[in-house]
């Protein structure tokens, strides 16, 4: 007798069994892998001036051979014809690792003071930390806008204590400093939680038996608590890095003109020029450059699962 | 007792770099003054302003409904899909599965949301309400997911099979023993999946269709014109609400931990 | 055999009897996961009414064979049959086993009757009939006044009743306990032993326990099934597993046990008396009384339990006992036994173990003292597996 060798219950006939697994199997093929095969196709389409703004997809399995005959690279080629396009890339890695190595740089101290803190406001420090993140990206935002205008609170806080004259004003709204202040803000919760959970659930005993056998404590921190906190840096960073490289948003609301961030080139591409084919070129490039990334937090999670 | 105070210093200087930003956007929206900068004394008229904008009540009904029913439907899939992960060890596929579960968590939201948009551009389906649910769902189903996974992880599947052995069928099982037993990931799950959909710009922006704009999109279009306290008041609705739900979640689990330690305490007297 | 093994518990033993029918046969039965052979090609039977254990480590396969009786995992190859029809294919829920589980595996959303309840009324019995029986189990637990409680308001050994009492509910035809008292403290462990068997000889149930814990298998069963490696190594009665193990792993298993590797020298038919057989280990020579299949010249292992062993600092005058000559080496003191590991001259250990009969010894033995150990002829057994 066949049977499947894991350990389970018995009435593997059980129809419903697999209807567990086809259900959200069949969505997530449809409504998420599918649709990037349809983004690479149009990606390699022409540009039409009708709506919707490209030549169509489905014209049955005979069209296939015309189709592939029809596929070009010229959205491709005029993506690295137009070195805006080029730019923006390397624009939005550098503004994403900037932003990722900023982000550990606040949100590792913070983790760690949580994760040191009395075990009975720990809680309660979690619970501050995830509140804002339940708030609308929008609104936190939209919050800075005030707070970073020429005409805003910043100005008016410096001129009120005196750093600054009465005439000055803060220039940092619509310039890549407003980005970084924006992504961190609203990030860091996405990062300190990994890192409180990998600092949390370390063995305090390390440290005991580390200092124990005369390891000072700084010594004890890069020795001891650092590399067993490597998952959790590893994790927050990626959860971080990846949608920041595609951050709308915030270089929408907060940078200026020079802010290229490949998001907002799509964005425009899409909304602005219509031109779908190019953005789906954009979004194809966008995802290669996101695909080790993206594999490498796939391993993390499975592994911490 | 050096780095007790290092410590406390970063975590003050941390929560008051989340909270201050927050906490000053809520104030304003109480401003008499139209602008940010000068106080004019404490009003509400920006929230009656806001009551009487029916474009802005009209996308909040909007975003209430999508909320409502793509987190019911993200949570269904969600959960089955959470099933699928911890429970179903090998089958053909897996390694796509839990790549497209994972993956949403972290796409930027432009790809999905214009791959999502060409799909139903491509079938033919016009966008509208039904189209920002269907994208919503479908990202909002990989968060839930998560969620209940960790929770079937520590689940005791003992106590399904204590189930089975006692003459219980397995779809009955679920409804009467693991559904309740993981009900409380389920509906955080929820919660989570709603806020999502609420809080969402990107993916909206690209699948809605006329008459289906949602809060995000009509907050976002305004915020471009520029600040006013009338969207700072719509925001620290939105703050409250969220908040609340928060806080009432975070107490009934307190509730339900303090209700376990004295379970406990109960049980080592009582013999 | 001549003389009985051990004092007999009750005058029960189907096994002995060739016309007995089985109640539960385990039938050439295999069971792989992967790679990994759980279950080799193991044929039992276990009889009505028996309390029947199966013993080993974690990992022989004692769970998985159960599990299978359950209906929780499915046999890769063999049958399973009870009351002689073959139950593979059976869902758990259409099983007529009910299993307590080692965690117990209590419902916790539900309050006690609740958990008791639950089988019945899969069964839809009329709600008078499901709270008489509950009832009945509540008091068969001694838990009346903890019908309402929920699983968190007990104390452990309080839910062990309550898992106890819910799988007995449905009156099963077999129960069966996996690790049933392994959470509780030693103390509450023997209790529980003697309230379990008087449940299972009062309910005339049959009873399959599975456990790692020796003493607890002693205890209870009729029957002991020792597993090792997805294979059964003997089935026996308690006693005869103690007194008589088959092979030297069943030996080494149960109880304390000293073995000496060595030759058959002489059998009977050179020494002329039935039974009787010399073994040279390294330069001791054993005398033992055995029926035995074993040649002279065959690999053999002597063993000895140490209560068995007598430990004297004079040298016996009777010839006919064997006599080890060796130092005190360590005294381990058990506080109602003391066990004396003695070293011979080429340093191999053979322990023994002396009851302290009385408070004050006026001569005690200790370490370094050049003692004597001795064991009659039919004391110990030669072990040819």
């Amino acid at each position: 007798m066949a049977t499947v060798s894991e350990p389970q219950t018995g009435d593997r006939s059980n129809p419903a069994r697999w209807l567990v697994v086809a259900i959200p199997y069949i969505w997530l093929l449809l409504f998420f892998a599918v649709p990037f095969l349809i983004i690479l196709k149009i990606s390699f389409s022409d540009t039409a001036i009708s709506i919707p703004p490209y030549t169509p997809v489905f014209e049955g399995f005979g069209a296939i051979g015309d189709y592939l005959s029809q596929l070009d690279f010229e959205n491709y080629l005029f993506l690295t014809d137009d070195p805006l396009y080029f730019q923006a890339y390397i624009s939005s890695l550098r503004i994403a690792l900037i932003s990722t190595f900023l982000l550990l740089l606040i949100g590792y101290p913070m983790a760690l003071a949580m994760a040191r803190a009395p075990s009975s406001i720990r809680p309660t420090l979690v619970m501050l930390v995830i509140l804002p993140f339940w708030t609308s990206f929008l609104i936190r935002v939209y919050a800075w806008i005030g707070i970073l205008k020429p005409d805003g609170l910043l100005t008016l806080l410096l001129q009120t204590i005196g750093l600054m004259g009465p005439d000055d004003q803060v220039q940092i709204f619509r310039t890549d400093y407003a980005v970084f202040i924006g992504i961190v803000y609203s990030y860091l919760p996405f990062m300190v939680l990994p890192l409180y959970a990998a600092l949390e659930k370390m063995d305090n005993t390390l440290l005991e038996a580390a200092s124990d056998l005369g390891c000072p404590p700084w010594k004890a921190f890069w020795k001891i608590t650092f590399p067993l906190s490597l998952p959790g840096v590893i994790a927050g960073s990626m959860i971080c890095f990846i949608p920041i490289t595609g951050e709308f948003v915030i270089p929408d609301l907060l940078g200026g003109a020079d802010t290229l961030m490949i998001g907002k080139t799509l964005w425009t591409e899409f909304f602005s020029n219509r031109d779908w084919p190019l953005a789906s070129a954009v979004a194809v490039v966008l995802l290669l450059m996101l695909v080790v990334p993206i594999a490498i937090f796939q391993n993390q999670q499975k592994k911490v699962a | 007792m050096k780095s007790h105070r290092f410590d406390a210093t970063v975590l003050t200087l941390g929560f008051a770099f989340l909270y201050i930003p927050i906490i000053i956007l809520v104030v304003y929206s109480f401003n008499a003054s139209r602008l940010v900068t000068v106080w004019g004394g404490f009003s509400l008229n920006w929230y009656t302003t806001m009551w009487s904008n029916e474009g802005l009540m009209d996308a909040a009904w909007v975003t209430a409904r999508v909320g409502v029913i793509s987190a019911t439907l993200g949570t269904i899939l969600g959960t089955l899909a959470a099933l699928t992960l911890v429970r179903f060890v090998r089958f053909p596929g897996r390694m796509l599965f839990s790549g497209m579960i994972y993956a949403p968590l972290v796409m930027p939201e432009v790809i999905t949301g214009l791959s999502m948009l060409l799909l139903f551009v491509a079938l033919g389906i016009d966008r509208g309400f039904w189209t920002v649910i269907i994208a919503h769902t479908t990202f909002t189903m990989c968060y839930v997911a998560i969620v209940v996974q960790s929770r079937l992880l520590t689940f005791d599947r003992s106590l399904e099979e204590a189930a089975l052995d006692l003459g219980c069928p397995p779809v009955k099982t679920f409804f009467k023993i693991t559904l309740p037993l993981i009900m409380p990931a389920v509906v955080a799950g929820w919660m989570l999946a709603f806020t999502l959909s609420l809080d969402d710009l990107v993916i909206a922006s690209f699948n809605t269709g006329p008459g289906a704009t949602t809060l995000p999109i009509k907050i976002y279009s305004q915020v471009r014109l520029g600040v006013t306290p009338e969207i700072n008041a719509i925001c620290t609705i939105l703050i409250g609400l969220v908040t609340l739900g928060v806080i009432a979640t975070s107490i009934s689990t307190k509730r339900t931990e303090l209700r376990r330690i004295r379970d406990e305490h109960e049980a080592a007297r009582g013999a | 055999m001549a003389k009985s093994l051990g004092p007999v518990k009750r005058k029960f033993s189907p096994w002995t009897d060739p016309s007995a029918v089985p109640f539960i046969r385990f039938e050439n039965v295999t069971k792989r996961f992967g790679t990994f052979t759980a279950v080799n090609d193991l044929t039992l039977d276990i009889y009505e009414r028996e309390f029947f254990s199966l013993l080993g480590p974690s990992g022989c396969g004692k769970t998985t064979l159960m599990r299978m009786l359950a209906g929780f995992e499915e046999p890769t190859s063999g049958r399973i049959l009870l009351q002689g029809k073959d139950i593979s294919g059976v869902p758990p829920y259409r099983r007529p086993t009910n299993m307590m589980f080692q965690s117990y595996a209590l419902f916790p959303h539900m309050s006690v009757e609740k958990n008791i309840a639950f089988g019945l009324e899969q069964d839809n019995l009329p709600k008078g009939e499901i709270s008489a029986r509950v009832e009945e189990m509540l008091k068969l637990v001694k838990l009346d006044q903890f019908a309402k409680r929920k699983p968190a308001q007990l104390s452990g050994g309080q839910r062990q009743r309550v898992a106890l009492a819910r799988s007995l509910a449905k009156r099963p035809k077999v129960l069966l306990l996996d690790e049933p008292l392994g959470a509780l403290d030693k103390k509450l462990r023997e209790e529980t032993q003697f309230e379990l068997m008087d449940i299972q000889h009062t309910l005339g149930l049959t009873f399959l326990i599975v456990t790692h814990d020796q003493e607890e298998a002693m205890t209870v069963s009729d029957r002991i099934a020792v597993m090792d490696k997805g294979i059964i190594m003997q089935v026996a009665t308690p006693a005869e597993i103690y007194e008589a193990p088959s092979s030297r792993y069943v030996a080494d298993f149960i109880g304390d046990i000293n073995i000496l590797e060595g030759t058959i020298s002489k059998t009977e038919a050179a020494l002329g008396a039935p039974g009787a057989i010399h073994i040279d280990s390294d330069g001791i020579a054993v005398k033992v009384e055995q029926e035995c299949q074993a040649v002279q010249g065959d690999k053999v292992a002597f063993a000895v339990r140490p209560e068995k062993v007598r430990i004297s600092p004079e040298q016996p005058a009777d010839t006919s006992v064997n006599a080890v000559y060796g130092e005190v080496w360590d005294i381990g003191y058990l506080g109602d036994f003391s066990v004396f590991l003695v070293r011979t001259a080429d340093g191999r250990i053979v322990r023994a173990a002396q009851a302290n009969v009385s408070r004050l010894v006026d001569r005690p033995i200790t370490f370094g003292d050049m003692v004597w150990l001795t064991w009659s002829a039919d004391a110990g057994l030669v072990l040819t597996r």
